[in-house]
């Protein structure tokens, strides 16, 4: 872990205001930000532990769990809503057997996460998953999509 | 080289481009076109040329805005004029490319219209349709029309023009050009642009700072995306205009990180501008220097206020702080720093290529100019539009966007997003401007558009935005922190057929206290949604809360389904899908649902088959129904 966070670390050393660049970058290599990243970070930038928690969890891009094999992103902005994306989340949650609250499966195969809006509102409802945006979901065809990815 | 011959070099190449042999073809892969199908119709098109053994001039171009039409695809035959396409599928180009390109029938059945002078028999010209002709395309005019990865297509229309007239005017005088224009923040605010710009160059200090705002929000506007996926040279050169305006050096992009395209087309926008001179040191041997770094954002709405903004630039957590001091004396690092939204930098371009007159001839008396809007929700032709300022709301929702879906009753328009308002169809006739949409209650916002029809619930809507904004409150101010919890409280025990007497009440007691209380933005203008509603649609409060009743039928609390025992033919679909196994029946039997496990998804609803039209969505009454499962007791003969 030490040697690989040091080979990301490395190119902002001495960058003012790196912070939130570096936790993009370590949680883009790691899929997600473990506790002993969090203190080697604090250690490298000179910054409290608690200062560098303070900031990645302000902001809704990081996570502090391992994420599963595939992202599934299901849209919850304005134009979404109003045709429907309540709906498609929850087929999500029951295709995947999530329990309230849980977002990645118990295989991690998958995890679920609900995003403000992708830019895509003239597609309504939009579900993501890794990078391949889907358009105008129904039921029937989250279904499908999800079972593409097992 | 000097600009002169890069710029004589990208018309030639265009001219040549333009008067090629081969046929070339368009494909509008923004995001938006990349959703609906713009990848597999591209490999298509590879396929089917190279099968027929044509050979053609792909190009990837942006979006043009028609996003209802996605995907879009242009084909332009040698001296023939060009040809658009929508909702083309793999079939459709395989099919379209031999009828067109080797049989020389251009479908005019499948055609959305042509572009240019020439026409084609049978096929309308596209910019003289409804959706299209009201519009006034001016930051717009080369998105769907030029390779955003390409920056000599945007030099050959006139690109980076209008920064080399800034260099040969005086800082002084570009100012004066941007006020002249009448140009005002497009970011939502409506500060006059010219006037901000002066407030920063007249600010002491050798290090400034400007920054474009590209964390776009609100939940429902798509303008700075699908500017930046199309045509980012434009925003870049509205950069290098205001940079050279200010007196800065130094420039930042903060660009939401749920815009991976966007943020690659910027990358290789800059790298391009670096490799013709156009970006670093001595810029065209001017003596200016100027460079800019991209940073993406990390998922916060607060993000967009421009101190909270500039707070996670600096690597902290992206909280506001109050103003003044204003960014223009004291912003990044404490220097003076100008914020511009993508869509001002955009026309600041537009300004200097034509002229501040020239730009101020649009537009209304104190709104000037264009402003593009994100057109969704209920609207037949969703997508984005530019139009001049002060156009009759009926003008976007019915010429432009073609009506509601489904021929249903439009209700009201949602501007401004989260910070915005309801506005209903009594106010079609409301010309959109800065003043009018603020007198009415909501906010010109970023220009996101969502138009409700009859099936959306006020109540509901309201509850959504306030919801979205309470989540990303940043927490530091206690009106908004406490204030929209509460507000919020009250609005899901409404919506959850909790609501007691006094609840309209209270909150208009809290909404102007958090308005004039809150820190920031996000703050002030949250109550604005639930303010508008009541305000415009208090029938559907107190149907909520007296009668317990949702009008709409989307409160879920509220409704409820009920299968009806003549028309149930007993076919066990919405059995098979209930997700709750909340319904009893079997083949040839009339289905019922048991009203304590249902959960109101609407799956049966969805999944009956429409000719049996089976199940009904009610609120407020009892429908009666067989209590357990009874035999279909005649064919429906259906």
């Amino acid at each position: 872990m030490s040697e690989r966070l040091s080979e990301i670390l490395t190119p902002y050393r001495g960058q003012r205001g790196a912070l939130i660049p570096v936790l993009q970058k370590v949680q883009e290599e790691l899929g997600y930000l473990p506790e002993e990243a969090i203190t080697e970070i604090a250690i490298f930038l000179g910054l409290g532990k608690s200062e560098v928690y303070g900031v990645a969890s302000f902001y809704a891009q990081f996570r502090f769990e391992r994420q599963g094999e595939h992202v599934v992103k299901v849209c919850q902005g304005t134009a979404c809503y109003v045709q429907g994306a309540q709906r498609i989340l929850e087929t999500v949650e029951e295709e995947l057997h999530l329990a309230p609250g849980q977002t990645t499966t118990d295989d991690y195969k998958f995890s679920v996460e609900k995003v403000a809006c992708f830019g895509c509102c003239a597609l309504a409802p939009v579900m993501v998953v890794d990078n391949a945006v889907n358009a105008k979901m129904t039921i029937e065809n989250t279904k499908k999509i999800l079972a593409k990815y097992r | 080289m000097k600009f002169d011959e890069i710029r004589n070099q990208a018309i030639a190449e265009r001219e040549a481009w333009q008067h090629s042999e081969k046929p070339r073809i368009l494909v509008g892969t923004a995001t938006c076109g990349r959703a609906a199908g713009a990848t597999v119709v591209l490999e298509a098109i590879d396929r089917e040329l190279s099968r027929l053994g044509i050979e053609a001039i792909v190009t990837q171009v942006g979006c043009i805005g028609l996003c209802y039409a996605e995907p879009i695809v242009d084909i332009i035959k040698p001296n023939r004029p060009r040809v658009s396409y929508g909702n083309v599928t793999p079939e459709i180009i395989s099919q379209l490319i031999e009828d067109y390109l080797v049989n020389d029938n251009p479908r005019p059945d499948l055609a959305l219209g042509t572009i240019g002078e020439e026409g084609v028999n049978g096929i309308p010209k596209l910019f003289e349709l409804p959706m299209l002709k009201p519009q006034v395309r001016i930051s717009s005019h080369n998105c769907g029309h030029i390779d955003p990865t390409d920056i000599k297509q945007y030099i050959a229309n006139d690109g980076y023009s209008g920064f080399i007239k800034a260099l040969a005017m005086t800082p002084a005088k570009v100012i004066e050009e941007v006020k002249k224009s009448g140009l005002r923040g497009r970011g939502g605010a409506g500060f006059p642009t010219g006037q901000k710009w002066e407030f920063c160059q007249r600010s002491p200090g050798e290090d400034k700072y400007l920054i474009c705002n590209a964390d776009e929000g609100d939940p429902g506007a798509f303008m700075n995306r699908s500017q930046l996926e199309s045509d980012p040279h434009a925003v870049l050169e509205g950069m290098l205009i205001g940079a050279y305006a200010i007196g800065t050096t130094r420039g930042y992009i903060y660009c939401r990180a749920e815009y991976p395209l966007a943020i690659e087309r910027l990358k290789l926008a800059l790298e391009q501008m670096r490799e013709y001179g156009l970006l670093g040191d001595n810029i065209l041997d001017s003596g200016f220097s100027f460079d800019i770094e991209i940073k993406e954002g990390a998922g916060a709405f607060v993000c967009g206020e421009e101190t909270a903004l500039m707070a996670s630039i600096e690597g902290k957590r992206g909280m506001p702080r109050s103003r003044p001091p204003f960014p223009a004396t004291s912003g990044l690092w404490g220097k003076p720093t100008n914020i511009n939204n993508v869509g001002t930098l955009a026309d600041v371009a537009a300004i200097l290529q034509k002229g501040g007159e020239w730009y101020s001839s649009f537009g209304s008396e104190t709104s000037k100019g264009t402003k593009i809007f994100s057109l969704a929700g209920k609207v037949v032709r969703t997508g984005l539009i530019e139009v001049a300022m002060g156009i009759p709301l009926g003008n976007i929702i019915n010429d432009i966007g073609g009506g509601i879906i489904g021929g249903k009753r439009f209700k009201a328009v949602l501007t401004g997003g989260p910070s915005g308002g309801c506005l209903p169809a009594d106010m079609i006739n409301l010309p959109v401007d800065y003043e009018n949409l603020a007198n009415a209650g909501s906010i010109m916002g970023s220009g996101g558009m969502l138009i409700a029809d009859e099936d959306t619930c006020m109540v509901d809507m309201a509850r959504f935005f306030l919801s979205f904004v309470q989540n990303e409150s940043c927490g530091k101010c206690v009106p908004c922190r406490i204030g929209t919890r509460q507000m919020l409280n009250i609005m899901e025990r409404i919506t959850q057929g909790e609501g007691q007497h006094g609840d309209i009440e209270r909150l208009e007691q809290l909404a102007p206290l958090i308005k004039s209380t809150s820190l920031c933005a996000l703050g002030q203008t949250a109550p604005n949604p639930v303010l508008t509603t009541i305000r415009y649609f208090r029938d559907e409060y107190v149907a909520h809360i007296d009668e317990k009743r949702c009008p709409a039928l989307v409160c879920k609390k509220l409704i409820a389904y009920y299968i009806l025992p003549d028309k149930c033919e007993g076919c066990m679909i919405c059995k098979r899908n209930c997700p709750s196994q909340a319904i009893a029946g079997d083949r040839r039997m009339v289905h019922v649902i048991d009203q304590e496990k249902c959960t109101q998804c609407g799956t049966c609803f969805e999944m009956c088959p429409e000719r049996f039209g089976a199940v009904v969505k009610v609120s407020g009454q009892k429908i009666a129904v067989p209590s357990e499962p009874i035999p279909v007791t005649k064919s429906q003969g259906r």
